[in-house]
């Protein structure tokens, strides 16, 4: 192990981390604000190194588990052990280990780059020498030594994100966590920010942990969990999760949705949902149901589409649901 | 570890500073208003002032002086309470909750910081003691620097026990309209508590304020002949010490309170 900052296990416990490397552990996490169940009974483990994203429409629970996982909120109901501390008991000590990248800035915009990072390198104890070959480290990984004295709030968003990042990575963290990491970045800064954090995961060998709503964000991930109303209705690999849909997707648009719905059922015996108004059909070949489909009821049938499945069509299959029709009200907080 | 809590409190101070010097509006604002303050107040009501007993010959410029020493400690205050609360709102706050700081050394740095400046603020006003006839000797500016350091940070104190549970800052001028500045005016700065009616000195002796005032009115006459009498209350120097201790400490232990709600996530 490189030098990175171990927690300080007690043998038994490191024999057993290192026979199951596990970076995270929660085992039917549940949390409530008030009397409204925020997190349903979410059991899963996250291995160390891996980079894993928490995928799921806003009201999924996705900040409270961001909050939970980062120590801002109690401990919940049921266990979580991260790196082999039981949160409900060695915050303190844990939080030496963990990097937090929060939706809302959490830099100082009126403090240069450098001002901020050696501010935050203060609060984990940093000093020195020592404090000012990190912060170089970091400016070079991040590509941000031209702007190392400008102030943060002359620069723009994409870079304020990766100061951010720099920031909680100075202290060398095992478990990086960040909530929606790209939200509020175009596409363009979007993607670089994305590059950055895979470079550091192999430079430095930190797990990843992030919640999303973003696609593409979700499918350059090691796995996804995919979260829904507080509960964990998958976890894989993008690839495994795609699979796991049966084929493709056809989905159709009808006048008359209802009934087509209903001929379509009689006819070929397939389960016909209807999304959204939509009707959407996983079948094996889906190219070839079209041309069926659109032989004995193309009069009916306004438009139809086929395709491979996305996390989109994942969440659609588990859920029954679109993601992104799902409802604005925030549990989160 | 106790390396890591004086470099937590060290950065936490330094910030403080840094922000404060650039945001030059705040520099200039902080000394030019209670200097404002005091001169058209002072003026304007010096014909009609009635000196307290003891001095005949004392001028509302001389007597209000130390009233706008402790409105400079005050607003300072406010004004760290203000940038508490909007590190909050901008979500600065939360990196600094995740950390492995304790809630006092939060709360300690923040305070400190505070001080620092209403101290700062305080000595450049100290300058213009001469002209509103307070002849000051190095006694009594050093023990003036002292009080306003234990008033400056139980009115840091206070002020972030206030922005630890505030949403906003419209919330909080309420406060500061409706409990910080009366206290203010009842604390003997405005006007002095001889001459008042009786249930209204009683308000006046219960407000913490009064100690403080009495405190830094005794500190700025310091060994001279009118140091006595020249408090403006009925309290002597020993009982407004103890009692100007007990509230900057009262008020600094309900911030740390506060902070510690708000670290452990209760308020979530």
């Amino acid at each position: 192990m490189d030098g990175k900052p171990l927690p300080n296990l007690s043998s038994v416990a490191l024999v057993e981390r290192e026979e199951a490397p596990c970076a995270v552990e929660a085992r039917d996490l549940r949390f409530s604000y008030g009397r409204k169940e925020v997190l349903r009974g979410i059991s899963f483990t996250i291995g160390a190194g891996e980079v894993f994203a928490f995928l799921g429409p806003n009201a999924s629970g996705k900040t409270t588990l961001f909050k939970i996982l980062s120590t801002l909120l109690p401990a919940p109901q049921g266990s979580l052990t991260i790196l082999g501390y039981d949160v409900a008991r060695s915050s303190a000590t844990l939080r030496r280990s963990l990097g937090v990248v929060f939706q809302n800035s959490a830099v100082d915009t009126k403090l240069s780059v450098v001002e901020n990072l050696r501010y935050h390198g203060n609060l984990y104890g940093l000093w020195g020498v020592e404090l000012r070959e990190r912060i170089k480290v970091m400016l070079d990984l991040l590509g941000l030594s031209e702007s190392a004295d400008a102030r943060v709030e002359t620069l723009s968003g994409g870079y304020r994100r990766r100061v951010e990042l720099a920031k909680a990575l100075l202290h060398e963290p095992a478990i990086l966590i960040l909530d929606e990491p790209s939200s509020g970045l175009d596409p363009e800064a979007r993607r670089d920010f994305f590059n950055y954090l895979l470079r550091l995961r192999a430079s430095k060998s930190v797990t990843v942990v992030l919640t999303t709503h973003d696609m593409e964000e979700a499918e350059r991930c090691d796995r996804v969990g995919v979260l829904h109303q507080g509960q964990l209705v998958a976890v894989g690999t993008a690839g495994d999760l795609k699979r796991s849909v049966g084929g493709d997707v056809v989905v159709i648009k009808a006048q008359r949705p209802e009934m087509l719905q209903m001929k379509l059922q009689q006819r070929f015996g397939l389960h016909v949902a209807i999304v959204d108004g939509r009707l959407r059909i996983e079948a094996p070949k889906g190219h070839l149901l079209v041309a069926e489909i659109v032989e004995a009821f193309g009069s009916e049938v306004e438009s139809i589409s086929f395709g491979r499945p996305t996390l989109e069509d994942v969440f659609t299959h588990l859920t029954g649901q679109r993601f992104s029709a799902s409802s604005d009200d925030d549990w989160s907080l | 570890m106790i390396r890591t809590v004086v470099l937590q409190v060290w950065s936490l101070w330094w910030r403080e500073m840094k922000r404060f010097w650039r945001q030059p509006s705040r520099v200039v604002g902080a000394v030019l208003q209670p200097i404002v303050f005091w001169l058209l107040l002072g003026m304007g009501l010096n014909g009609s002032f009635r000196p307290p007993g003891a001095f005949p010959t004392m001028t509302y410029m001389e007597y209000f002086y130390p009233g706008v020493v402790l409105l400079v400690l005050l607003f300072t205050a406010i004004f760290s309470t203000i940038s508490t609360i909007e590190d909050r709102r901008q979500g600065f706050l939360q990196g600094v909750l995740v950390a492995p700081i304790s809630p006092l050394v939060i709360v300690l740095g923040q305070c400190l910081g505070s001080t620092t400046l209403a101290l700062l603020e305080g000595a450049v006003f100290l300058l213009l003691a001469g002209t509103a006839g307070i002849k000051l000797n190095l006694v009594a500016a050093l023990s003036t620097l002292g009080v306003m350091a234990i008033i400056g940070m139980g009115l840091s104190g206070l002020g972030l026990t206030i922005a630890w549970r505030m949403e906003s800052t419209q919330g909080f001028h309420a406060i500061m309209n409706l409990i910080l500045i009366p206290s203010w005016l009842l604390s003997g700065a405005f006007f002095p508590v001889a001459g008042v009616p009786s249930w209204f000195r009683w308000i006046m002796q219960g407000n913490p304020l009064t100690y403080d005032m009495g405190l830094l009115r005794s500190a700025l006459y310091m060994g001279s002949s009118k140091m006595v009498s020249a408090s403006s209350g009925p309290e002597n120097i020993t009982v407004s010490i103890i009692v100007a201790a007990i509230f900057t400490l009262f008020a600094f232990a309900c911030a740390v309170t506060m902070a510690r709600r708000e670290a452990s996530g209760v308020r979530a």
